[in-house]
């Protein structure tokens, strides 16, 4: 069952690889990055099921937070053109 | 028990099937504004629901560490707060550099 | 005298915002890490001691009133816009999965009471993830709002009805700006 899961969601992750690779402009390749890096999230806590390993949730919720920074960064950057003035 | 994999099945299968539609809404949609709904609002339900299956089935399957779901609601919440957030923040830089969004009858983006 | 008093109650102020951060931050470690030896207890109080005394006043800023009363308000809101949230969700997918894909996507721009900050961000996320329409931009001054929606029903269910506005003013009793309601 959690194998299952887990193949299915890669395959939702490839369908978001395409707009990364086309996808006119930084935009929205910035979006799809966002898309794979949530869909990321669930993988790991399906894998920790399904592995039976508890230490996965941890490092599930680390990421979610590096994702959420990584995304507000990069949106700042690129409205200014500077991180730091 | 077999109430408890008929719960979690049920609520994995919709799960990915928000999901899916959040992954077709990005390759489908024709403007870069309309694809942010999809990704939005879809994906954050989908990813909602499937750790929502995945705390029922640990409910039931290892009762004695009852505590770890506590750290997976916390997660459901995180992400129900960040995505809108992530979502509005790319919307804001799109709109004040200029980004023109699409009119019925135009041609795709 | 007054000059005496007004830094007594700023460091009372600081003092309890210190205390609150260092209980939550400490709830926080116990709930995360499920060990309850003495090692990572003492551990435990070293980092959140750390972290309240350098940022307390990111969580806890001035006092302000009702506070309890405006919880409870909020947590029936949420339970109001799980609702919204799935029903939210099956017209977008209608929309998309639909072979003829029935969108008409226009900008509309709006005004309202709220002033603080937390109602603010409340509105902006309420507006995000319900049906068709995404903030763009929020001008905190005059509470003015920027909304990308996907179809009409959606810009007029937030320009005609009004109902989420004027849910969120309920919750955080901001109904007229400049009028002290407590």
């Amino acid at each position: 069952m959690f194998l299952a899961t887990g193949l299915l969601i890669t395959i939702a992750v490839t369908l978001s690889l395409y707009r990364v690779v086309v996808g006119p402009g930084v935009l929205n390749r910035t979006a799809a990055v966002n898309v794979i890096g949530t869909k990321t999230i669930v993988l790991l806590v399906v894998m920790g099921y399904y592995f039976e390993r508890p230490y996965f949730f941890d490092i599930a919720l680390l990421y979610a937070m590096i994702n959420l920074i990584g995304t507000l960064v990069f949106a700042k950057y690129l409205e200014r053109g500077e991180l730091w003035s | 028990m077999v109430l408890a994999d008929a719960i979690t099945i049920v609520l994995l299968g919709v799960g990915l099937f928000f999901l899916f539609v959040g992954s077709i809404g990005l390759l489908r949609l024709p403007d870069f504004y309309t694809r942010l709904h999809a990704t939005g609002k879809c994906d954050t339900l989908g990813a909602g629901l499937t750790i929502l299956g995945l705390i029922v089935h640990h409910f039931f399957y290892y009762p004695g560490t009852i505590l770890i779901t506590v750290k997976l609601l916390f997660l459901i919440l995180f992400i129900f707060v960040a995505n809108p957030t992530a979502t509005h923040a790319i919307m804001r830089v799109a709109y004040k550099t200029g980004v023109m969004p699409w009119k019925l009858g135009e041609e795709r983006k | 005298m007054e000059i005496g008093r007004g830094e007594e109650m700023m460091k009372r102020k600081k003092a309890s915002g210190i205390l609150i951060t260092f209980s939550i931050m400490f709830l926080f470690w116990i709930l995360l890490s499920c060990l309850f030896d003495a090692f990572h207890l003492l551990v435990g109080i070293g980092c959140s001691a750390t972290v309240a005394l350098t940022s307390h006043d990111l969580l806890v800023k001035g006092r302000s009133k009702k506070v309890l009363l405006k919880s409870f308000q909020l947590l029936l809101y949420i339970l109001w816009e799980f609702w919204q949230i799935v029903l939210a969700n099956l017209d977008v997918a209608y929309r998309i999965l639909h072979p003829k894909m029935p969108i008409d996507p226009r900008v509309i721009e709006f005004e309202t009471t709220l002033r603080g900050d937390f109602a603010l961000v409340t509105l902006a996320n309420s507006i995000t993830l319900t049906p068709g329409t995404i903030t763009i931009l929020v001008a905190p001054e005059t509470g003015k709002f920027w909304v990308h929606a996907i179809a009409k029903k959606s810009a007029d269910s937030l320009l005609v009805d009004q109902t989420m506005q004027r849910k969120v003013a309920d919750v955080f009793m901001e109904w007229k700006h400049g009028v002290d309601m407590t």
